[in-house]
């Protein structure tokens, strides 16, 4: 079996196209998830021109609100590139330094106040876009309407903080501040206690039984309003989302990244390496001199899933030290990524070696590991409950049949602990790769006949 | 030697015997049976019935197309199957093997490089690398230029001349004539003659009319396409 092995690493050393596909691949992989995993999705750049005076600011029942810092929060979500007239946004945008610019008009402010009028004028902001490009204005105007719904959300949740402080001030007395003074403001709660003390004093009759209802309405109106408080923020947040996760724990994006990054290497990799291999010995007309008493199939069998064990094993921990560049990774942990890309990359051989058996040439054999692989990585990562329960079930029995998914686990788990359990899917690894194993076998015989 | 595929009889009891440095020419029309024989003989595919009977040695086969490594050197190829072949010194008979080829120079090249007679030459030392007492080649010249053919041929008949008995298939009639010091003559998985090529001129001659006489004194091709007529293929 050495002498072959020998044999398909000199065969591997002597096409340099193949040899530096095997390592350049797992590098761009290993580099693009990186980056994924490092970094942020990239600002998009949006010129900023604000019109509104600096000290203008939004007011309620004649008092002005602290500044909601709109601007702050939007340039927060894209790259703000300050402009100073309308015409040097327009010239930005149409000569796409900018994706987009946001003129806020000098008379947004006035606008916004004007709501709480009874002449209510309609708040506006312009937009401006370069529409050239169908895809970047639709992604333009996803990305506005996201900032618009965030700065309206700011100020909705500002006017009801404030609108909440005068309610209270209504319900339970206080200083209102008027003009760098204050004006005391006695409240329903006090107003009911005195006039509940005043009622003793006064003679049974009319007089009497009108301030008892005005105490009534008082001490109704407080306790009324005091439940306002609450629905009025809100208000400002309608819907408040409380997460409990359930049926186990999700690993870390960063880490799942890498597991999918690491196993489609290993896939790749050991498969088309073997599957090629194996259908190398029948183009090359080797297979039937080998097989007539110089190897059994079962020996060159196992030399193919060694050698793809062997490459496979190299290349992904390759990847995964790259990988360390851009994400620190768990190296205590190293014999548990060994089990996992060993057993992972044995039932990834052996499915190589049954599509390599069932194929004559190098070429289609090729195809066929890609037309079989990717689709099977593809439905591998399809979330339960992102399609239909009927087709998720049809997709969970494919996938169990291909030792792609299983790795997957594996590996995922041998990365990171509390990532679930690494027995079952070596488990489920082992089978198949027996599995695989004698398909393959099967196959080989009719090499003989061909 | 009986072999079926299935309903169809390849090899309908072929029977014959080879001695110690005797060169067989198997020659018939396409699907006489010729390369099923071979592989029968070589092991590779099994007899549905008959009995194959060796002397001493091993056999040694060389297919019809070139079953190298083509990104490996000749030296990489000769040291590969040397060593599967478990031969205790794989480099001394490496060396053997290059000498007898006359490709000891060449050695260092990617056998994917080399011309059609010289890929072929290393084939048919990787069939040698066993040390066959009996050497079967499958149309062995196929694809060779008239200068590399003699020079294959006088390395065939090298072998022969030290004891290996060699069978080939071909068909080239009068290849099988110039090299073949006896022919087998199969057709539809039967064997129609076995004996020298004088004998069969001799049979066409015998067995034929006027024409047929004609036909066996002129080129052995013509002689041979007469017999076979003779009898009805």
């Amino acid at each position: 079996m050495r002498w072959l092995l020998l044999k398909d690493l000199q065969i591997l050393r002597r096409s340099p196209l193949q040899a530096v596909l095997l390592v350049a691949y797992p590098v761009l992989i290993a580099i693009l998830v990186g980056l994924a995993v490092s970094r942020g999705p990239e600002k998009p750049k949006v010129a900023f021109l604000n019109e509104v005076p600096q000290n203008a600011r939004i007011s309620l029942s004649g008092k002005k609100l602290p500044s909601a810092n709109v601007q702050h929060r939007i340039c927060e979500k894209v790259e703000c590139v300050q402009v100073h007239s309308r015409e040097e946004a327009a010239k930005k945008v149409e000569s796409g330094d900018v994706l987009a610019a946001l003129i806020l008009p000098e008379d947004l402010i006035n606008k916004i106040n004007s709501l709480s009028t009874l002449s209510p004028g309609t708040p506006k902001v312009e937009v401006l876009v370069n529409e050239s490009d169908p895809l970047k204005a639709s992604a333009v105007d996803d990305k506005i309407a996201a900032l618009l719904a965030q700065a309206n959300l700011a100020i909705a949740k500002r006017i009801a903080i404030e609108g909440g402080k005068y309610l209270n001030l209504v319900i339970k007395g206080g200083d209102l501040p008027v003009l760098g003074g204050a004006i005391h403001i006695l409240g329903l709660q006090s107003s009911a206690h005195i006039l509940e003390a005043i009622e003793p004093a006064l003679p049974k009759g009319p007089l009497r039984v009108a301030l008892g209802e005005v105490i009534e309405f008082a001490n109704e109106a407080a306790e009324n309003l005091d439940i306002a408080g609450p629905l009025i923020e809100r208000l400002a947040q309608p819907i408040e989302v409380h997460k409990v996760p359930v049926g186990g724990s999700s690993p870390p994006l960063e880490t799942f990244a890498i597991a999918i990054a690491a196993t489609l290497t290993l896939a790749f990799v050991t498969v088309l390496l073997v599957a090629g291999s194996l259908a190398l010995e029948r183009e090359e007309n080797a297979y039937p001199r080998l097989t007539r008493g110089l190897v059994s199939t079962a020996t060159l069998l196992g030399e193919k899933v060694l050698l793809g064990i062997v490459v496979g094993l190299v290349v992904t921990i390759l990847m995964l030290a790259g990988l360390q560049i851009f994400v620190p990774l768990e190296w205590g942990r190293f014999a548990l990524w060994l089990a996992a890309i060993l057993v992972g990359a044995a039932a990834l051989a052996a499915s190589g070696a049954a599509l390599g058996a069932a194929a004559r040439e190098v070429r289609a054999v090729s195809l066929l590991a890609f037309m079989v692989t990717l689709p099977i990585a593809f439905l591998s990562l399809v979330p339960a409950g992102t399609v239909g329960a009927g087709l998720y079930g049809v997709i969970k029995v494919i996938t169990a049949l291909f030792p792609f998914k299983p790795a997957l686990e594996a590996i995922t788990a041998a990365l990171e602990s509390g990532n679930g359990s690494l027995g079952t899917p070596l488990l489920h690894l082992a089978i198949l790769a027996v599995a695989y194993a004698l398909l393959a076998r099967l196959a080989l015989r009719r090499f003989a006949r061909a | 030697m009986v072999k079926r595929f299935g309903d169809r009889e390849a090899l309908r009891g072929v029977s014959f015997e080879a001695a110690a440095g005797e060169l067989v020419a198997i020659i018939g029309p396409n699907g006489a049976g010729k390369t099923t024989l071979l592989s029968i003989l070589a092991g590779i595919l099994a007899a549905d019935g008959g009995e194959l009977i060796l002397g001493s040695g091993a056999v040694g086969w060389v297919p019809q197309q070139a079953a190298l490594y083509r990104r490996l050197t000749v030296e990489e190829n000769l040291l590969l199957f040397a060593r599967l072949e478990k031969h205790p010194d794989p480099r001394a008979s490496v060396a053997e093997m290059l000498e007898l080829t006359g490709l000891g120079e060449r050695r260092a090249e990617i056998v994917a490089r080399l011309s059609g007679g010289n890929q072929q030459r290393i084939n048919i030392a990787i069939g040698l690398l066993a040390r066959p007492s009996v050497l079967l080649l499958d149309e062995p010249s196929v694809g060779l230029d008239p200068r590399q053919r003699a020079k294959l041929w006088e390395f065939v008949a090298g072998l022969a001349g030290r004891g290996t008995t060699v069978i080939f298939s071909t068909h080239d009639i009068q290849e099988a004539e110039r090299y073949g010091g006896r022919l087998l003559v199969l057709a539809d998985g039967e064997a129609l003659f076995d004996g020298s090529p004088d004998e069969l001129r001799e049979t066409v001659r015998r067995e034929s009319d006027e024409a047929g006489a004609t036909a066996a004194d002129r080129d052995f091709e013509t002689a041979f396409v007469a017999y076979l007529h003779h009898r009805g293929h």
